[in-house]
């Protein structure tokens, strides 16, 4: 369990993460998502008490993070792409680690194999693709056996095999009962691994619900209509209390109705319909707009 | 190359009991342990160490084979530190060596796994200051007693030789090394404020060799009063066999240098348990 209590981070004059309230329970797969600039870094590095929160607090399974006698048996992190000195081979960077804590080199060994980094784990890390130094972050996370995980962008440079590995893993550790919290600045990655979503816009808290919840309400219908009379129907429509959300092109696209209003609508004045066809919004778009305030925001900023 | 992709099997606890114990402790000890063997394995570091022991005695070899004649010798070559002018060199390197141990572990990133293991923080500070006063203090006595010996065996039959069982000797002798080693403790209490290497770098050179030569040039009347108490005027007092003006006494030289490493360490500190990693 993380619970983040008005957590709040502040460099200078900019506000990266601004009153950050939320849990993160055990047992599901929770996704950290927000575009690239959000605070989704800061806040995880706050959790590793990394960085200091400028006020509200952190906790992990009810202590501050550095409060925990045994860190690496508490929390497995994986930070963003190289915390690794090139120098070290793969098994003397992960044995440093162990050390620290008296994890032993057959634990090291396992966790080695569990990531497939075995044949390698001689080899000095800079000689490393970017996915096998995903693979060997994941291995430092494993470690102590943690019951909280935190990744950052696991899936940033793996390939479809390694993506699909992470997956099958992070659900697994969900299911024995594990606190699973990992980013991404992709919904469509975060669709299908995660079950809770956390979502974040400039520093600020803009969802925290089930995955279930937020697709459904991201796939919140629109209607598409062709027809002769366009500006006469979107009157009507207007007048009815239903939204035009496009009608750039011949068609018009409605929300807040029903099909079978539109259609009830245009029969009662009289108008032909070419075309009456409800669409499922896609999830991409409705994450998109969540957060295009931060997009913006972002732009002007870089 | 391609890496066969592992199956996905969880690590169960079960599985991870049986490799042994996971949940301990972080403890001093286990750091020291996890510094030490960072320290042996890189192998920048033990270049670096390496090229410092062999320097030192090199250099202790040929300063003596050059000054085997006595006559029209300089002081500084006459007398029992002659032949442990290498520590030039020796100081140079250590220095540096004192920075990376710190500095490396920022500039790649690894200082964010570090402390995400031991999230106290200052048991890194101290492994690594232990770690460091362990393997350089013992190779660099170790290289100032073997350069000192090499150069009294290339200078017997020559010149009057030195020996270890004299008490000011013997003090120079294992000064020499002390001195090394706590200059790059400067070093590394200097990269952990800086937290770059060529900035720290930077730092460290200008501690231990400009700053001293800046204030007698620049106050000639009582510059020099000042720099005996600088870490590099306070190590000469145990480090060099030469009469210097305004010297400390070596013990209190020592203590004084001691002193700086100490500061410069709480200064370390403080830092590293305050700011952002």
């Amino acid at each position: 369990m993380i619970a983040s209590r008005a957590l709040t981070k502040r460099y200078d004059a900019k506000l990266a993460v601004d009153a950050l309230s939320f849990d993160v329970r055990p047992g599901i797969v929770t996704g950290f998502l927000g575009p690239n600039g959000a605070g989704k870094s800061t806040t995880m590095r706050m959790m590793l008490g990394l960085d200091l929160p400028t006020s509200g607090s952190v906790l992990i399974n009810g202590k501050r993070y550095a409060d925990h006698a045994a860190p690496l048996h508490e929390v497995g992190a994986l930070l963003e792409a190289r915390a690794i000195h090139p120098g070290r081979s793969a098994r003397n960077h992960l044995l440093s680690l162990a050390l620290t804590c008296g994890i032993g080199k057959a634990r090291v060994d396992q966790v080695l194999d569990m990531v497939g980094l075995t044949e390698v784990a001689q080899k000095r890390v800079g000689g490393f693709s970017l996915g096998m130094g995903q693979r060997l972050g994941v291995a430092a996370a494993l470690l102590g056996d943690p019951q909280t995980l935190i990744l950052d962008e696991p899936v940033n440079g793996l390939d479809l095999d390694g993506i699909r590995w992470i997956r099958a893993l992070l659900t697994r550790l969900a299911d024995e009962g594990r606190t699973v919290f990992l980013s991404s600045h992709l919904m469509s990655e975060m669709a299908v691994t995660a079950d809770h979503v956390v979502v974040i816009g400039k520093g600020r808290l803009l969802r925290d619900q089930p995955m279930a919840d937020f697709i459904r309400e991201a796939a919140a219908d629109s209607i598409r209509v062709v027809t002769p009379e366009r500006e006469r129907l979107a009157e009507l429509l207007r007048t009815s209390g239903a939204t035009i959300t496009d009608g750039s092109d011949d068609a018009l696209v409605v929300a807040g109705t029903t099909s079978r209003d539109v259609g009830d609508l245009a029969a009662g004045a009289g108008i032909t319909l070419w075309e009456l066809a409800p669409q499922t919004g896609s999830l991409e778009d409705a994450y998109l707009a969540l957060t295009r305030e931060s997009l913006d925001y972002q732009d002007t900023a870089s | 190359m391609t890496i066969e992709t592992a199956p996905a099997d969880a690590p169960t606890p079960a599985a991870a009991r049986a490799a042994g114990r996971v949940d301990g402790p972080a403890t001093q000890r286990g750091v020291i342990a996890s510094e030490w063997l960072k320290f042996r394995s890189l192998r920048s570091t033990l270049l670096v160490l390496a090229a410092a022991v062999a320097g030192m005695v090199v250099f202790g070899a040929v300063i003596a084979y050059n000054t085997r004649n006595p006559a029209g010798l300089d002081p500084e070559d006459v007398v029992a530190s002659g032949p442990l002018q290498g520590y030039y060199l020796g100081q140079l390197l250590m220095a540096a060596l004192g920075v990376l141990v710190v500095s490396g572990e920022y500039s790649s990133g690894m200082i964010r796994a570090t402390l995400a293991a031991v999230p106290k923080r200052l048991p890194v500070l101290v492994a690594k200051a232990v770690v460091f006063t362990a393997v350089v203090g013992i190779s660099m006595v170790a290289a100032s007693v073997v350069a000192f010996l090499v150069a009294q065996a290339v200078l017997s039959g020559h010149r009057p030789t030195y020996s270890l069982s004299d008490g000011s000797t013997l003090r120079v002798v294992l000064g020499t090394g002390v001195y090394l080693t706590l200059v790059g403790l400067i070093g590394s209490a200097l990269a952990w404020i800086v937290r770059s290497t060529p900035g720290a770098l930077v730092a460290t050179l200008a501690v231990i060799l400009v700053v001293p030569i800046l204030l007698e040039l620049v106050f000639p009347s009582w510059g020099t009063y000042i720099a005996a108490y600088l870490p590099t005027g306070a190590g000469q007092s145990f480090s060099t066999s030469l009469p210097i003006q305004h010297a400390l006494s070596p013990w209190v030289g020592l203590a004084v240098m001691a002193a700086w490493v100490c500061a410069g360490m709480t200064a370390a500190a403080v830092v590293l348990k305050r700011r952002d990693v």
